[in-house]
């Protein structure tokens, strides 16, 4: 048998329910650091990033922070994090290092989703006599909602992704399988592992791509052509119209 | 009534773009700034529902200085009418007209009827009111702008070159529509174009701005074509040559007159014709 079919014959195994670590608690742990992380995260950037984008202020500075942020290393951060909360805290310092990952990309989602509303169209909300907070909660974020939805979706497949190290400071998740696997040179465990985390970004990517559609405001996607594959029945249409 | 007492607007970068303004705008007629761009004409325009703060003077409608007044309570009280409509791409028509009456407090539903109204006012079909702004003509969107405008009922519309955006023959259309409003509606309406034939056609009074929004000349258009007041008026509204420098020509069947490419534009009539 190939590696492939031994790790999805591993995943597929009957022993997964049992011993230690389940496979499904496993899971359970894996997406719960997520949500948490991406959730806080969210709390955090999502009001910033939208300050920045209403007033425009400390753009600079926020596009320099989230590119920095970027280029820190998760692993390096979740170990000094760890050594710096003390071991009794290891799941709030993996937390820490999650939310620090999946700030940069949820504030440039909500900052960004502000910045590209045409200006004329705030201009004239203003001149029709919003509030600034009306102006925010009735124009600046359905309007800016795809583009925060697209920021929490890359956070959170990075989450997902790098959870993965939290069981090298022994809080669980799937990486746990790939950890415990590597000394013991299982390789079917290792890849079976990977599998399902990449199993889990898809799903959860899967599951934002159906949301950024619904979020867009009707009006916005109205009036376009809907699709490039809408196209040929659309030309023939026109077609049988001309030569009635 | 509004009322300008030596107004300054002068830009953080230096650029004054409007400096010692005074001018009384009279209550139920157009008003029609017209200047090229850089005339401070729209500064002008900005300045009356305070979206544009002047750096000194006084602005007052109707003897109230509109410095005193809350800018967000203000610009409900006025209509605002800008090129391309500026309407709200995620809420349908309907609601676009319908959206001061409900920052007001109106209840939606009667907002909603009220809005449909005003749609047969501005000569747009009822069916459009559930379409978002993405689906109509720019046509149809500069009316629902001016419906939008109205919605609130105000006394004062403000209109920021509404028909810049649109083509020549959308524009003659929404410009006779606006002569029929006024004389329907009788609003204090504060128009801003660059476009003098518009001018002309729209206003009651015409205010012709220099740079710096000086006044080069004020008048009814009569008054502006049968003296202008300098070498610059007389430029700008192509009393030299162009479609308003007419001359004589004597016919077999009477005099026409004849514009300065050749073309006959007219007949002359004697007053007992």
């Amino acid at each position: 048998m190939n590696l492939f079919a031994e790790a999805i014959a591993w995943i597929l195994s009957p022993d997964r329910l049992g011993g230690s670590h389940p496979l499904p608690q496993a899971i359970g742990e894996h997406l719960f650091y997520t949500f948490v992380s991406v959730v806080v995260a969210g709390l955090i950037a999502v009001p910033l990033g939208w300050w920045i984008g209403h007033s425009g202020r400390g753009r600079e500075v926020a596009v320099a922070v989230s590119g920095a942020a970027r280029a820190v290393p998760s692993f390096g951060l979740l170990v000094l994090l760890v050594l710096v909360f003390g071991v009794l805290h290891k799941p709030e310092a993996a937390v820490t290092a999650f939310v620090l990952l999946a700030i940069p990309s949820i504030l440039a989602g909500a900052y960004s989703g502000f910045e590209a509303i045409d200006r004329r169209v705030i201009d004239a909300a203003r001149a029709m006599g919003m509030t600034e907070w009306q102006i925010v909660w009735r124009v600046e974020v359905p309007l800016g909602l795809p583009l925060l939805i697209g920021g929490l979706r890359s956070a959170t497949l990075q989450v997902v992704a790098t959870v993965t190290i939290a069981a090298y400071v022994n809080l669980g998740g799937v990486g746990y399988y790939i950890i415990q696997g590597l000394p013991l040179r299982r390789f079917d465990q290792i890849l079976g592992g990977a599998l399902v985390v990449v199993a889990l970004a898809l799903v959860l990517d899967g599951v934002f791509a159906l949301l950024q559609h619904l979020v867009v405001p009707r009006g916005v996607t109205a009036g376009r052509t809907p699709d490039v594959r809408g196209a040929p029945t659309r030309r023939r249409a026109v077609v049988a119209q001309a030569t009635d | 009534m509004i009322e300008f007492r030596s107004v300054t607007k002068r830009f953080p970068d230096g650029t004054v773009a409007v400096d010692e303004f005074s001018l009384v705008i009279p209550a139920r007629q157009t008003t029609v700034f017209v200047g090229s761009s850089g005339s401070g004409k729209t500064t002008l325009l900005r300045m009356i529902n305070r979206m544009v703060e002047p750096s000194s003077g006084e602005i007052l409608i109707d003897g109230e200085s509109v410095q005193g007044r809350d800018p967000v309570k203000l610009r409900r009280s006025i209509g605002y009418v800008m090129q391309n409509g500026g309407l709200l791409p995620h809420l349908t028509v309907v609601d676009n007209v319908a959206t001061v009456p409900v920052l007001n407090g109106v209840p939606r539903r009667e907002a909603r009827a009220r809005a449909l109204e005003l749609l047969d006012t501005v000569g747009l079909d009822r069916a459009l009111a559930k379409r978002y702004p993405s689906q109509l003509s720019g046509g149809q969107q500069q009316r629902v702008g001016v419906a939008r405008g109205l919605a609130a009922d105000p006394n004062i519309l403000l209109m920021d070159e509404p028909f810049g955006a649109v083509d020549p023959i959308v524009r003659a259309e929404l410009q006779q529509e606006t002569i029929r409003l006024q004389r329907e509606l009788d609003k204090t309406v504060v128009f801003v174009t660059h476009d003098i034939d518009e001018a002309f056609l729209l206003g009651d009074q015409v205010v012709i701005l220099e740079k710096g929004a000086q006044i080069a000349q004020l008048g009814s258009p009569s008054e502006i074509t049968e003296a202008p007041a300098s070498e610059f008026v007389a430029s700008f509204i192509g009393a030299e040559r162009g479609s308003r420098a007419l001359r004589a020509k004597l016919t077999p069947r009477g005099t026409v007159l004849v514009d300065a490419v050749g073309r006959t534009q007219g007949v002359l009539v004697g007053d007992d014709a």
